[in-house]
């Protein structure tokens, strides 16, 4: 019997699981902020279904209920993915060593 | 471009957000680990353009909204103060959760653009994972909306409760459960409108109750909501990126959250069912009596710090609201001028969101590595001379160590009380978040310093 491809994206989504719980916790307090930001920013990943939604069907019909929710969406996770790495960056330059 | 070789892409990007996360391991790698993240993310986009293949007016559309909205993050990301992270990241976390419902609805009216099947006609699985998609992110957005509106102080911080609260929410959750089921066997487009209202509500009503201090448990909850969400929506796309990502965020956010409840002793549930310190007003009053405190002036305080040989900060959410970081950093280095060793230690819900004190000392150009942790700094307490505590209050108690009756009891505390004297900046002797008064306030070692954290430690300065 063939394994339904459900299965391995099952998988894989398990398997990340694990994978985020030991990368986070390896991750130190003091930068639990750009965690929270960056995490964010790469959560905006979504963006993917929305140019698939907008750029769905025909093109002299570009405008359907469909496309314009996915049209939404690309400005939203605009926003996000842009804010989110930009501002990650501010936080992450502002984290110095003590001078020698 | 072939489906095999962009889902391979796919992996690529999904990779280097795990490099990105990675990277945070050490202040040093996480510049680098953020330039991956975002090599990721060109690489998702691009793969994503090329595998649709439609490059007609609609490229142009998109590229165009996305150039919109990015301006717009760009600018809030270089406006924005860092006293206001927590709101902005809770406002962040509302856009990814709206994006995802768009996203869901999106495929629920074009199934066919999705490889899903026809409308009327969703397979069966698809279906099931876009409606829990939706209904996610549909709470992420109205859960993060409200908990901005509380952290900007738009919307009172205090906890909003009312009778039967639990049971309704519990019977909006089997509604939402019921809806799913029900949309699966009808594929009814109203039912789905339903769904996603609903879950707009259960949002709502999930934050309502929750008061400002445990917001850092919030954030960290809806963070990981929002990786939910996007996992939800990459099953029904198919897409490795996103069903990496979905994991990650969602399992970075529910650790955030467990490190967060462990920080106050209390469990997930207990945050989340909310009002804390509501219910002890009998108790606060009756221990409302005239107790002797010390109290004194700028002049005390440089004074006690200037003869010290070593100096603790305990900066807290007050800190934050008087934007005194720098006033702090310019009054820590006059006594480092002066031979004085000085460390700064941080609660870990000190603050509105996890890691909100230590971006603000980096702000004011502290270095990170006089910056310590409860655990790494609690036990120099007993060996330093001057605490000074700015702006916290409840994660300094003793009594979390001593009264079992106490609604604290058992919550790890900075062990201030053992440095030689205490000074501590606070307006009033007003109890904190959690509505007990603070023992420390009538040590024979505490002088209270009663001002604004800001005005005060200026003051200190000019007195070094």
């Amino acid at each position: 019997m063939e394994i339904d491809p459900f299965i391995f994206r099952l998988s894989i989504f398990i398997l990340s699981i694990f994978v985020g719980y030991y990368v986070v916790w390896s991750v130190t307090p003091s930068l639990h902020t750009p965690l929270m930001s960056v995490t964010n920013a790469i959560s905006s990943v979504i963006i993917v279904g929305a140019i698939i939604a907008a750029l769905a069907g025909s093109s002299d019909n570009m405008f359907e209920k469909s496309n314009i929710f996915g049209f939404l969406a690309i400005i939203l996770a605009a926003v996000n993915i842009f804010g989110g790495f930009l501002v990650t960056q501010r936080m992450l330059q502002m984290y110095k060593k003590k001078k020698k | 471009m072939s489906a095999n070789l962009s889902a391979l892409f796919y992996l690529i990007s999904g990779i280097l957000f795990i490099l990105a996360l990675r990277g945070l391991s050490s202040p040093e790698t996480s510049r680098q680990g953020n330039y991956f993240g975002i090599a990721g993310m060109v690489i998702a986009i691009i793969v994503t353009f090329l595998s649709v293949g439609n490059f007609g007016s609609g490229f142009v559309y998109v590229l165009l909204f996305l150039l919109i909205g990015g301006a717009v993050g760009a600018f809030i990301a270089f406006k924005i103060p860092m006293t206001a992270m927590p709101e902005l990241v809770a406002g962040f976390h509302s856009l990814v959760g709206l994006a995802a419902v768009f996203v869901a609805i999106s495929a629920f009216l074009k199934p066919e653009a999705f490889n899903l099947g026809v409308l009327g006609n969703i397979k069966l699985a698809s279906l099931i994972e876009m409606s829990l998609g939706a209904a996610i992110g549909a709470i992420t957005f109205s859960g993060s909306i409200i908990a901005f509106l509380k952290l900007r102080g738009i919307m009172s911080g205090a906890p909003i409760t009312f009778k039967g609260q639990h049971f309704i929410n519990l019977l909006l959750g089997l509604i939402i459960l019921f809806l799913i089921y029900y949309l699966c066997r009808t594929q009814l487009s109203n039912v789905f409108w339903t769904l996603v209202i609903i879950s707009f509500l259960v949002g709502v009503l999930l934050i309502i109750p929750i008061g400002g201090a445990d917001m850092p448990v919030v954030i960290s909850m809806l963070n990981s909501y929002s990786g939910w969400a996007a996992a939800g929506i990459g099953f029904t796309l198919e897409n490795t990126a996103l069903i990496i990502t979905g994991a990650l965020v969602g399992s970075s956010g529910a650790i955030l959250s467990y490190i967060m409840c462990k920080g106050m002793n209390r469990s997930f549930f207990n945050v989340i069912l909310g009002g804390w310190g509501a219910t002890d007003q009998t108790i606060n009053s009756k221990t409302k009596e005239q107790k002797p405190v010390k109290s004194g002036n700028a002049d005390d305080a440089a004074f006690l710090m200037k003869n010290a040989s070593s100096v603790i900060i305990v900066p807290g959410y007050g800190m934050a609201v008087a934007q005194a970081q720098h006033a702090l950093r310019e009054m820590v280095d006059s006594l480092k001028k002066n031979g004085v060793k000085v460390s700064y230690a941080i609660h870990p819900v000190a603050g509105r969101m996890p890691g909100h004190m230590n971006v603000l000392l980096a702000e004011a150009n502290v270095p990170y590595d006089e910056v310590f942790e409860l655990d790494e700094i609690n036990n120099d307490f007993a060996n330093c001379d001057v605490a000074y505590v700015i702006g916290a209050n409840d994660v300094t108690n003793p009594v979390a160590k001593t009264d079992p009756q106490s609604p604290i009891f058992g919550m790890p505390v900075l062990d201030v009380e053992k440095s030689k004297s205490v000074l501590f900046v606070k307006r009033s002797l007003s109890p904190g978040y959690a509505g007990i008064d603070n023992d420390l306030f009538y040590r024979d070692n505490t002088l209270m310093l009663f001002a604004d954290a800001k005005k005060m430690t200026e003051e200190i300065v000019k007195n070094l």
